[in-house]
């Protein structure tokens, strides 16, 4: 199932393949802008930018309707940018404003948004594989045939939580995909290092979870492994598990002296940025032309800087209110979702 | 009509799951087994596997399952074998329920009930006696339950169920055998407030759970000897109903706090503070508290019992309470 890209051949269909290269370079865009928003001290926190590793989000993305769930970790702007979360709401929650998506209550880490059933945002590594069970849980008791999709981190694997997880979902089969974001490294500790059996897949499959690894710097592969599992997880096939293998081009956070890595080993995974390659492909297939290209990241650009000007208009929740919503306003909540 | 604590908790949780098809029930040995109390014994054979969930040993697992569930639009009820096995949810429970709807801006709530056995008493060891009700009273976020009664345990689940928020209710260990009378028609029951399971004038015994039936105990040891105890059982240890504690303060004008909890950093150190920020001047005497001894609770028996709240120790701090002062 694993996949190079800069040997494929361009997408079918070639709007679709400029499609994907578009949503990939807004994210770019979006973790771009946030790196300098940071350093200008307009975003405060811990900040994880996801620059490198988008073919991932973009290719499971596509693969999924409106009525999925999708619960993912502290390195999601990308995810909820995809999911339809608005560039202007997540980069105003950013700066604490009111305006952002969790009225600057969640912060960098905690993207939330109803609307697109984006579940978070999850600060703790593997704390939202059981909230992902238990979403698809009850999808699989109401009778809907929605798919949960889970994004963590191969740091992840090493979680009791994961593998309470995998089991769980197993044992009741489960309408979730898994979906491990291997890019070799938690925070600084190699997988090598931390795992006494690395390949990943294998473990989910020792839950009897069908697994497969995916050339995660590929969106093409991404989108066609995913489109796989999603359909075998609607049509009740239960769990599925994909390891995207990707790489983060970025420091960890904005505090990482990256002792961990080497320059080279960095610079070798950049020769497979999956921007560039999915551009190679769609112009060596003659569906991209160089004015198409500059169009893509003129409108990623333009998105990006109205979301700026829009947090930047944001404004502060009045202090009055610090203590809402630590236990539901009248009423409520109490609708049936 | 008969009925006993376990009863009464199980009429509640049938009762739910035939109002409400989206309630459930989850968590370890609670459907072959019937499970480990015996609460939901029979429960299996009338709703069958899907509502009556036996899950493997995967506390955290199961609980932030919980949390998911009830997000995605369920009414669960998670049982917890005991407040000890909760330390291994503690993640889920801290990190994940109690927060989602503030950090998400109040878009996600939790309508999640969690179920635990609570308390020491019956020579379980350490590692099985732990009354760390007070520790989950910490975290805003949470409702934290109590239920003393037959009343209460037959009817705050309901009322846990309607609130958009995750609920923990703490039933204690002692408690699941007594016996008791219940209403042909008890129901759902108010989770605000504290009640008066005892009138007095002369010294407010305050507590919950477990502990109640000793403090009872206690004050008609102490009416005996001329002292008119008011017994107050808080119900709820999260939010604190500040109200009815102060109120009873001010007819009394003294107070003992039992807590089975430890001392050190406790409920009743809240409650004693709330006294003393809020009611310093309807005091006659200091404020004292009843608490365990600051021990892992052991497992002979006579070094459990030195080490818990007794009627004895109960009696004494209120008999130097009612002493002191003017």
């Amino acid at each position: 199932m694993t996949g190079t890209a800069g040997q494929r051949r361009g997408p079918v269909d070639a709007a679709h393949g400029r499609d994907l290269l578009l949503q990939m370079l807004r994210v770019r865009q979006l973790e771009e802008k946030c790196v300098e928003l940071y350093s200008a001290a307009k975003i405060r926190g811990f900040l994880h930018v996801y620059i490198g590793e988008e073919a991932v989000a973009a290719g499971i993305m596509t693969a999924l309707g409106p009525e999925d769930a999708v619960v993912a970790t502290y390195r999601e702007h990308g995810h909820a940018l995809l999911r339809g979360v608005s560039a202007g709401a997540i980069l105003a929650e950013m700066y604490g404003c009111v305006e952002g998506c969790c009225r600057g209550r969640g912060g960098s880490m905690h993207i939330f948004d109803a609307a697109t059933r984006f579940f978070g945002g999850n600060a703790i590594v593997a704390g939202g594989l059981p909230l992902a069970v238990g979403l698809a849980l009850a999808d699989k008791m109401a009778g809907r045939a929605n798919v949960t999709v889970c994004f963590f981190g191969e740091g992840a694997v090493a979680e009791g939580e994961f593998h309470e997880s995998l089991n769980l979902a197993a044992l009741w089969q489960l309408p979730v995909l898994f979906c491990c974001e291997n890019n070799l490294y938690a925070m600084g500790t190699a997988l090598a290092r931390s795992e006494s059996q690395t390949d990943i897949a294998l473990k989910a499959a020792a839950y009897e979870i069908p697994a497969w690894a995916v050339d995660g710097m590929d969106v093409l592969a991404v989108e066609e492994a995913a489109r796989r599992a999603v359909d075998a997880v609607r049509s009740g096939g239960g769990p599925h598990f994909l390891e995207l293998r990707t790489y983060r081009f970025r420091a960890h956070s904005m505090f990482d002296p990256e002792r961990y890595r080497t320059k080279d080993e960095v610079a070798r995974w950049m020769e497979r940025d999956p921007i560039t390659l999915l551009r190679t492909a769609l112009e060596a297939a003659g569906q991209l032309s160089a004015a198409e290209w500059e169009q893509l990241k003129a409108a990623a650009e333009a998105e990006i800087a109205a979301a700026v000007d829009f947090a930047e208009a944001g404004t502060p929740e009045p202090v009055e209110e610090l203590t809402r919503f630590v236990y539901s306003e009248r009423g409520a909540g109490t609708e049936t979702p | 009509m008969k009925s006993s604590y376990r009863e009464a908790l199980r009429a509640g949780i049938r009762d739910a799951l035939i109002r409400d098809d989206r309630v459930f029930l989850m968590g370890e040995d609670v459907g072959a087994y019937g499970g480990s109390f015996a609460v939901s014994l029979g429960l299996l054979e009338e709703f069958g596997p899907d509502r009556i969930r036996d899950t493997p040993l995967s506390e955290s697992g199961f609980v932030g399952a919980g949390i998911g569930a009830a997000l995605g639009g369920m009414r669960p009820i998670v049982e917890i074998m005991t407040v000890n096995f909760s330390l291994l949810a503690l993640d889920q429970i801290v990190n994940n329920a109690a927060t989602l709807l503030h950090m998400s801006g109040g878009q996600f709530h939790v309508p999640l009930v969690i179920r635990m056995t609570t308390g020491a008493g019956r020579q379980l060891g350490a590692q099985h006696s732990h009354s760390l009700e007070g520790w989950y009273a910490h975290i805003p976020g949470l409702r934290i339950l109590a239920p003393a009664t037959l009343e209460d345990a037959r009817g705050m689940l309901w009322t846990a169920l309607q609130d958009p928020d995750p609920v923990l209710i703490f039933e204690h260990g002692s408690l699941y055998n007594v016996p008791g009378e219940l209403a042909d028609d008890a129901g759902p029951v108010d989770i605000g407030t504290a009640a008066i399971r005892r009138s007095g004038n002369d010294v407010s015994l305050i507590t919950y759970g477990g502990t109640l039936p000793v403090v009872l105990d206690a004050a008609e040891q102490l009416a005996a000897e001329g002292i008119d105890a008011e017994v107050l059982d808080l119900r709820t240890l999260r939010p604190l109903d500040d109200a009815a504690i102060l109120a009873s303060v001010a007819r009394t004008h003294r107070a003992v706090v039992v807590d089975e909890g430890w001392r050190s950093g406790s409920l009743s150190a809240e409650v004693s503070a709330r006294i003393a920020e809020q009611a310093f001047f309807d005091l006659d005497a200091p404020v004292a508290r009843v608490c365990s001894a600051e021990v892992p609770i052991p497992y002979a028996k006579h070094l459990e019992l030195a080490a818990l709240p007794s009627v004895e120790r109960i009696v004494a701090a209120a008999k130097a309470t009612a002493g002191a002062g003017g």
